[in-house]
């Protein structure tokens, strides 16, 4: 087991500096005049242009770029944004509350997503589960351009029944609508995938033994289908929270929540290179790790799984 | 673990989240209102050093923390305010400047002249990068503080520029000082209005000529706010009263300046009243915000001017009559009306309305609609049969454009098509390498209140946007002229004669002008906008 997680994460300091590399050079290509992109519409004067240039290096190569960012990353200095912030800064002011908001999302569409699944797993083509199948089918169909405008409207301004928007330093209870409307990205696939599952589960020879033995009922499906019911479903959570915390772009948009997803649509809109990179590097990191546990978790669940 | 090993660990995983989620955030104290403080949505500014904000978000925060030399009257004329009295000579080219005395920055330090002087040697100094750095422009040794880098984009670093300060400027006492221009330019009071000519305190400097690392996030200012905290970032900045402020003294006792990254994120709480104003209602909530709104929905004159250049580089652009046509044969008013909602309002001049000296329509027929003449001229003139509009397709232009490209073709019976660029510097870069890239959306918002805003930046051979190529010796002469005229009258009169000849010319074809279209909450009354689209804290309060 330690050295397997020794392992990993020895892999991970190489996909690390791969995904930091890949991103850099992708950021340097699409770099086209970002002291331009910085001032907006306005005229630039040619000494600012010189001063600008020179503060971020902009004159020299790629590999010189590239060098000067690794040499401060390596240093614990994530380098000055082009609006002049530092960005460890902002990656501290930023990264709690996409954190926040993502585990709350995780929590609430695993609790939905597994309890309803088991009981749609259980009870097939009961109206319960036709009903859950009906309801995440339209919460599937509907992009969340649509559905978070939408609850803002609906629950925030004409119900009232939750704040309006979140903001930084948003608590439980400001998080509870966007965790809600960006948790509905995910539930739909991991109750499918827990109904599924259990479903399989229940004609297995070792429930039919259990039940055979006369333990509870219970006990058959909390103990014995569920735990291994939950193997898929706990792959997916894994990579749905990389997804939720890198795809919560319109949810912080709507919800006015300046994390993650604001900071890489800003970086990338003013050609930040350094700002996406920076906020990339973190969310490779967040990704590695959450899968590093999604894997040991496996082994968890399942005592026929071991590490060597 | 074993047994009901996942059901405690599912619940372990829970309840961390869940403490994660509810522990840092404190919502304790920040929805806490004081009774006569008010609240108002901007987007983070770029900068909040005076001599480094060009953007009407940090602009407004700046009004608030800082007092200005000069302020505009509804006619935009300037008048006195930190300053007592601005006098200047014959030529228009020395002027002197005698401030107010008493006054003092919010951590105490006395205003003084020192304290201007030094604050626009930083903001000139080349190597500062300040992006307000042009308004220095035109004071005597400009020059000097900046520097070309000998390569261009190339590796060489640029050498030091020679002076570090501005030979213009010098001090005769502690309240007095003058300010020496390198020509003659009767419209200075107006260009000191600005953010960019701010005194900065003592306080602000690390050591000569450097400022503090932290001054950017804590700005001590002049006005009759000051920080409370620290600006945070991407959060809202808060400011409260100074006590015994000398100047006028504003009606509220304090402002949350609350940061939105999305106009329709700001809305949606300016409806729930979780915000008492916000000035720019986006133009997707328009339709329904005379409802939501009602009485609290306003407009107002703004200077913000749109129009389409003609790339004058290229042939089929080169006669101007073309280029009369294709102004002729737009219904600007239809596009006003259906696709901004009355939102802007249609422009046939070439400066905004805002400033003195504005005729209405001095563009006169060529920016009449009428189809048929248009035709008629555009056949005679053999124009071209593949009309391209090119924009940048980050900034809601396309629903506009592709209107005008319809009407063009109705019109004239040619082919026009809109051609998104992704950003406005991906534009402007094609527009300079002289790419074929056909006409070009432009707008221009204006730094000071004069016609010369307009005419020298848009319109002169060296002008700073005249991206599209437009030379007049003619013109270029009677906007210097005017710039150094006697007096602010006889200065109009000459941009007058200027802007005859744009109506004949037509560089540019003249879109629509902005407005000022906001919101307020119940809470508070009195809200009014400047043609800078920053509300006026001096008259806002809290209604009864």
């Amino acid at each position: 087991m330690f050295r397997y997680i020794v392992r990993r994460l020895l892999q991970m300091v190489l996909t690390f500096f791969g995904a930091t590399f890949v991103v850099y050079a992708l950021m340097f290509a699409a770099q086209d005049d970002p002291i331009q992109a910085l001032v907006g519409e306005r005229p630039i004067t040619p000494s600012q242009r010189t001063a600008l240039t020179e503060r971020f290096h902009l004159d020299d190569n790629f590999f010189a770029q590239y060098w000067y960012y690794m040499k401060g990353l390596l240093t614990g200095d994530f380098g000055t944004s082009l609006t002049n912030r530092k960005i460890a800064d902002m990656l501290a002011d930023a990264w709690p509350v996409t954190l926040r908001l993502s585990l709350l999302a995780i929590v609430i569409a695993a609790t939905i997503a597994i309890l309803a699944g088991v009981v749609s797993g259980i009870r097939r083509g009961s109206i319960f589960d036709n009903a859950t199948l009906a309801i995440t089918l339209v919460v599937l169909a509907m992009p969340i351009v649509v559905l978070a405008p939408l609850a803002q409207l609906v629950f925030g301004i004409k119900l009232g029944w939750f704040p309006v928007t979140a903001g930084q330093d948003a608590g439980l209870w400001q998080l509870l609508l966007p965790a809600t409307v960006l948790a509905s990205l995910v539930v739909a696939t991991e109750l499918r995938v827990t109904r599924a599952s259990v479903a399989e589960n229940l004609r297995a020879d070792y429930v039919r033994t259990a039940k055979a033995k006369g333990l509870t009922r219970a006990r058959v499906i909390g103990v014995h289908v569920l735990r291994n019911s939950l193997i898929p479903v706990i792959t997916l959570i894994g990579v749905d929270l990389g997804a939720l915390m890198s795809g919560a772009i319109v949810t912080e948009k709507v919800f006015n929540i300046p994390g993650v997803g604001f900071n890489l649509f800003r970086g990338i809109r003013t050609e930040d290179g350094p700002l996406v990179v920076g906020f990339v590097s973190v969310l490779v990191i967040v990704f590695l790790v959450v899968n590093l546990i999604v894997d040991l978790l496996y082994a968890v669940l399942d005592p026929r799984i071991r590490y060597e | 673990m074993r047994g009901n090993g996942p059901w405690k660990m599912a619940a372990g995983v829970a309840a961390i989240a869940l403490l994660a989620a509810g522990c840092s955030g404190g919502s304790s104290d920040d929805d806490e209102t004081l009774p006569n403080t008010i609240s108002i949505g901007i987007v983070e500014p770029e900068s909040l050093i005076p001599s480094n904000s060009t953007e009407a978000n940090g602009s407004s925060v700046l009004a608030s923390l800082f007092y200005p030399l000069v302020r505009f009257d509804e006619q935009s004329n300037p008048y006195t305010v930190a300053a007592e009295a601005i006098t200047h000579d014959k030529a228009n080219k020395v002027w002197t400047i005698r401030l107010r005395s008493g006054f003092t920055f919010s951590n105490g330090e006395p205003v003084t002249v020192d304290n201007y002087i030094n604050a626009w040697n930083y903001g000139a100094f080349g190597p500062n990068a300040q992006v307000a750095s042009y308004f220095f422009s035109r004071i005597d040794g400009y020059a000097q503080m900046q520097s070309v880098d000998p390569d261009g984009t190339g590796p060489e670093k640029a050498p030091e520029p020679k002076a570090t300060t501005l030979t213009g400027l010098r001090k005769l006492n502690n309240l007095t000082f003058t300010v020496t221009l390198s020509t003659g330019f009767a419209g200075w009071e107006s260009v000191m209005g600005y953010d960019a000519f701010y005194p900065l305190p003592k306080a602000a400097f690390k050591s000569e000529g450097v400022l503090a690392d932290n001054f950017g996030d804590a700005p001590i200012g002049n006005g009759p706010f000051k920080l409370k905290g620290t600006w945070q970032h991407d959060s809202k900045i808060v400011v409260e009263k100074v006590a015994d402020f000398k100047g006028t003294v504003p009606k509220v006792d304090g402002i949350t300046w609350k940061i939105y990254q999305d106009l329709g994120a700001q809305y949606a709480d300016l409806v729930a009243g979780n915000l008492d104003v916000e000035t720019k209602i986006p133009i997707e909530s328009l339709a329904s915000a005379s409802g939501d709104l009602g009485q609290r929905l306003q407009k107002s004159p703004s200077s913000a001017f749109s129009f389409v250049g003609f790339p004058i580089y290229e042939k089929e652009y080169a006669n101007k009559d073309v280029r009369r046509a294709l102004s002729m044969a737009i219904n600007r008013e239809e596009m006003t009306d259906q696709i901004f909602l009355g939102s802007e309002t249609p422009a046939t001049s070439f400066v905004s309305p805002v400033v003195a000296g504005y005729r209405k329509n001095s563009c006169g027929q060529n920016c009449e609609y009428n189809p048929t003449l248009a035709k008629q001229i555009y056949t005679a003139a053999n124009g071209p049969t593949d009309i391209k509009i090119s924009y940048n397709s980050d900034g809601g232009h396309k629903a506009w454009v592709d209107a005008m490209c319809n009407q063009i073709k109705a019109s004239l019976g040619v082919n026009c098509t809109g051609s998104p660029e992704p950003k406005l510097a991906d534009l402007l870069k094609k527009v300079r390498d002289h790419k074929s890239v056909g006409m070009i959306r432009l707008a221009w918002t204006m730094d000071y209140p004069l016609m010369e805003n307009y005419l020298g930046p848009l319109y002169t051979t060296d002008g700073s946007s005249n991206f599209y190529g437009y030379t007049n010796t003619a013109f270029d002469s009677l906007v210097r002229e005017g710039s150094e005229a006697a007096t602010p009258q006889a200065a109009i009169k000459k941009w007058q004669q200027a802007e005859d000849i744009l109506a004949d010319e037509m560089p540019v074809l003249p879109l629509r002008f902005g407005q000022n279209v906001y919101g307020f909450s119940a809470k508070v009354t009195n809200v009014s906008m400047d043609l800078f689209q920053k509300v006026d804290i001096y008259k806002i309060e809290v209604a009864n």
